[in-house]
């Protein structure tokens, strides 16, 4: 590498800053400008910050041949300082922020070029690109942060952003909704991710900066030995991934978020904010190692979620929702990955999902913007023919999505299955962590404290006793792997058929919508095609990177991300040898072919009674599949409607009653009242005044002598 | 010349005043009533004078003088306001001027 005459470093806050400064000019004065002059403030940051954050990867790889644990710090200045704690407004970017700040700017400046297009019948297009810059800074922000504090405020930034964008068109008040609903959802997320946030500051020296995060959990000297608190801590941290990452049971969100524009919901609900979860969880990767116990929830939970919103996504007749169910689904993926401790596969298929996820929904965009609006799978079809360039793109990244092979969805989703059962974690090495814990549990179970011989062999043996019981508790976790892996496996499955379900309803057969519609349809116009050209090639080559064994035993996107995974890798064992490795691969290659072949089967071959036939014969099964298995009326009823309840009681006697009565007007009630008795005092007859002064003077008179 | 006691100027002066307060208290014309006031004042500046005398002291002297002609000014307002108030309401009763009251 040549020298550079930049320094890295400086160039991170320029590419955050950027983006809020055409957020800035967009949303304030971008209603006096042309179209044009709003598409240039709005794309031209990005393309800026995408260009500078590629000099920042390179600038990151010519360091790493020095110092293979290279990293770019900028610390623009203390944020806060309290006592012991401290938070510094600084920047981090080192090999997993270099990963997600291409993904974020790249496909951010896709979507922006997309969505000059997409967008260019709506009045309110400054507004839009305003908020869409706002959501590149937040997310820049979330994946820049050095400490949680930083990523906290990306964290929140995005969610503001989400729910503006999603409730885009607000005079429909559906949509309005929508983004309220995102916006709870989420919060009720981030209620544990801050209380994570106090435990970390509590327990971790009062910093919750990563570098020292890191180096504070890798002293075992120093270590936490309560192995519960870790636990408790790293659940709470996954609670608010659930929130961001839609994941059971918070996912409620993400399908209602496709009210938003179709570019919003390719860039934020699919591509880049949903995975801030999954990149969290990674970033904390030193921890959740820590916690065998809590990483087994995470895993289980994505299991549950990528099985259960696939299910869901099999029967959906909208284009959008379907690929939201999708998105959920595969978060679910991402989320078994990281909590199989498979770190690098997690943002691995995070990656490669930004591409091919962000193609799909750029291209049900083009065909929504296409065929005016029509969002119903039903009425479409036979589209090929209209959409060519579409039609190429849509089943590029649907053949990577589904799993097969060389696409980029086919090494992704193979590592995160093979990963998920050849890992297991060091039980050993961990219980060498927690021993302080054991032994003070040990004193507590022999219930003695003297230093004689008897009462140190009790205790060594109590402490035998806990450390055994640990250790067998942690490798018990091993047969949840195995059921991880066989929901993960039917998911895949789903998804290779509800794929190509879609592709096949949208694309091919015949058009069942009306004429007039068909005869307007047109291809994506050249900003949407090239947005999609370019990511259903990166569909294709994005898995590449990732390839197993594709230069002898050496996988580049793995290595890459070695320096920030190390501690993670450390604490958990297991390796895949290169048979097992491709007997996987063929398992995954087979279960997505055998999805895409029942596709083809019922839905591919012309028009098929298959489908209705099958629905039929499994009413209860099809309708609740239809009905999202009635989760959003299970809410209603279980949270929604007693929560509505209280507050109504709440509202009508402590707020009516206790506060503005009591409280608010009960005091001017007693004024006014003590006023009307005051006033009778008051005659106007001067003498009668006189009469008093006269008295009170005699009085005090009488008093003082 | 014999001095006239203590105990009788201050009897004189304790009758004037309090003639002057029920003048205040009991008549209706604010005339009468800043006569009155006017009485009461002199009672005051009686019960100075003759304390004063009795001690030998000046100070007495010079504050009676300053309330004579602090009066004066007090009587000036005094009238003033009730000749506007006569324009006004064309009575000088007090009875008749409860303005604030309504």
């Amino acid at each position: 590498m040549t020298a550079f005459s930049f320094s890295p470093p400086a160039l991170l806050p320029i590419i955050v800053l950027l983006p809020l400064l055409g957020g800035i000019i967009n949303g304030l004065i971008g209603k006096r400008f042309s179209r044009q002059v709003v598409y240039a403030v709005g794309c031209t940051p990005v393309l800026a910050s995408f260009l500078l954050s590629v000099m920042v990867f390179q600038g990151l790889r010519g360091a790493m041949v020095t110092d293979p644990s290279a990293a770019f710090r900028f610390e623009a200045y203390h944020w806060i300082v309290a006592g012991n704690y401290s938070f510094d407004f600084a920047f981090l970017a080192d090999q997993l922020s270099a990963v997600m700040l291409l993904v974020v700017t790249g496909v951010g400046f896709l979507v922006h070029l997309y969505s000059t297009s997409y967008m260019d019948d709506d009045p309110g297009i400054a507004r839009y690109f305003s908020y869409l810059n706002l959501f590149i800074f937040s997310m820049l922000m979330l994946v820049l942060g050095k400490n949680l504090a930083m990523l906290f405020i990306g964290w929140e930034g995005v969610g503001a952003c989400s729910y503006l964008l999603i409730g885009f068109w607000f005079k429909d008040m559906d949509k309005a909704e929508a983004g309220q609903k995102a916006f709870v959802v989420n919060r009720i997320g981030d209620i544990g991710f801050v209380v994570a946030i106090f435990l970390l500051l509590a327990y971790a020296g009062g910093s919750v900066d990563f570098d020292s995060l890191r180096a504070h959990f890798s002293d075992s000297a120093r270590a936490i030995d309560h192995a519960p608190t870790i636990t408790l801590i790293c659940l709470l941290l996954f609670v608010g991934a659930c929130g961001k990452s839609a994941q059971i049971p918070l996912y409620v969100w993400l399908p209602d978020a496709m009210a938003g524009p179709t570019p919003v919901s390719a860039l934020i609900h699919a591509a880049t904010m949903v995975t801030a979860g999954v990149y969290m969880i990674a970033r904390m990767n030193f921890l959740f190692a820590l916690s065998p116990h809590a990483m087994t929830v995470v895993m289980l939970v994505g299991a549950l979620t990528a099985i259960f919103a696939a299910s869901i996504g099999l029967v959906q007749n909208d284009i959008k929702k379907v690929l939201a169910y999708s998105t959920v689904s595969q978060l679910g993926f991402m989320v078994i990955a990281v909590g199989a401790g498979a770190f690098a596969a997690g943002i691995f298929h995070l990656f490669t999902h930004a591409f091919f996820k962000a193609c799909l929904f750029l291209g049900a965009g083009a065909v929504i913007h296409g065929l005016h609006h029509e969002q119903d799978i039903r009425k479409m079809g036979g589209l090929k023919a209209k959409m060519p360039l579409v039609n190429i793109t849509f089943l590029i990244s649907c053949v990577a999505i589904a799993g097969l092979p060389p696409l980029a969805g086919f090494f992704s989703k193979d590592a995160i299955l093979a990963e998920t059962v050849a890992l297991k974690p060091e039980a050993e090495k961990l219980a060498g962590y927690y021993e302080g814990g054991f032994k003070r549990q040990a004193y507590a179970q022999a219930g003695v404290a003297g230093a004689e011989a008897a009462d140190i062999a009790k205790v060594a043996a109590a402490e035998q006793g806990i450390r055994k019981q640990y250790i067998e508790s942690v490798e018990h976790l091993g047969m949840w792997r195995k059921v991880a892996f066989a929901l993960g496996l039917c998911a895949a499955l789903m998804t290779a058929f509800y794929m190509f379900r879609l592709y096949f309803m949208t694309f091919t057969g015949a058009y069942r919508g009306d004429h007039h519609t068909w005869d307007h349809a047109h291809d994506a116009p050249w900003p949407m095609g090239s947005a999609l050209a370019i990511l259903a090639a990166l569909s294709v080559v994005g898995g590449w990177v990732g390839m197993p064994f594709a230069h002898g035993h050496y996988n580049f996107f793995y290595h890459w991300l070695d320096p920030v995974l190390a501690r993670g890798k450390e604490l958990i064992e297991g390796e895949l040898t290169p048979s097992v490795e491709y007997s996987l691969m063929g398992l995954s290659f087979v279960v997505a072919s055998i999805g895409v072949f029942i596709a083809w089967q019922m839905y591919g071959r012309g028009v098929s009674e298959a489908p209705a036939r099958i629905a039929a014969g499994m009413r209860p099964v099809y309708n609740a599949l239809l009905n999202k298995y009635y989760v959003d009326e299970f809410y209603h009823a279980v949270v929604i409607t007693p929560l509505r309840a209280v507050s109504r009681a709440l509202f009508q006697v402590v707020d009516r009653v206790l506060v503005d009565l009591a409280m608010v007007r009960g005091p001017g009630y007693v004024l006014v009242g003590l006023s009307h008795l005051g006033r009778l005092a008051q005659t106007g007859e001067v003498q009668a005044y006189l009469i008093g002064t006269v008295v009170g003077v005699a009085a005090l008179a009488w008093y003082l002598i | 010349m014999t001095a006239i006691p203590l105990g009788h100027i201050l009897t004189l002066a304790a009758l004037l005043f309090s003639l002057g307060l029920v003048g205040v208290l009991t008549r209706r014309n604010v005339l009468i009533m800043l006569m009155s006031v006017e009485v009461m004042l002199n009672a005051v500046n009686l019960t100075l004078v003759g304390f004063s005398r009795y001690n030998a002291w000046t100070e007495g002297h010079v504050l009676a003088f300053f309330i004579i002609a602090v009066a004066a000014a007090e009587a000036a307002v005094g009238l003033a306001l009730v000749l506007s108030v006569f324009r006004l309401k064309q009575t000088t009763y007090i009875d008749d001027l409860r303005l604030l009251k309504r």
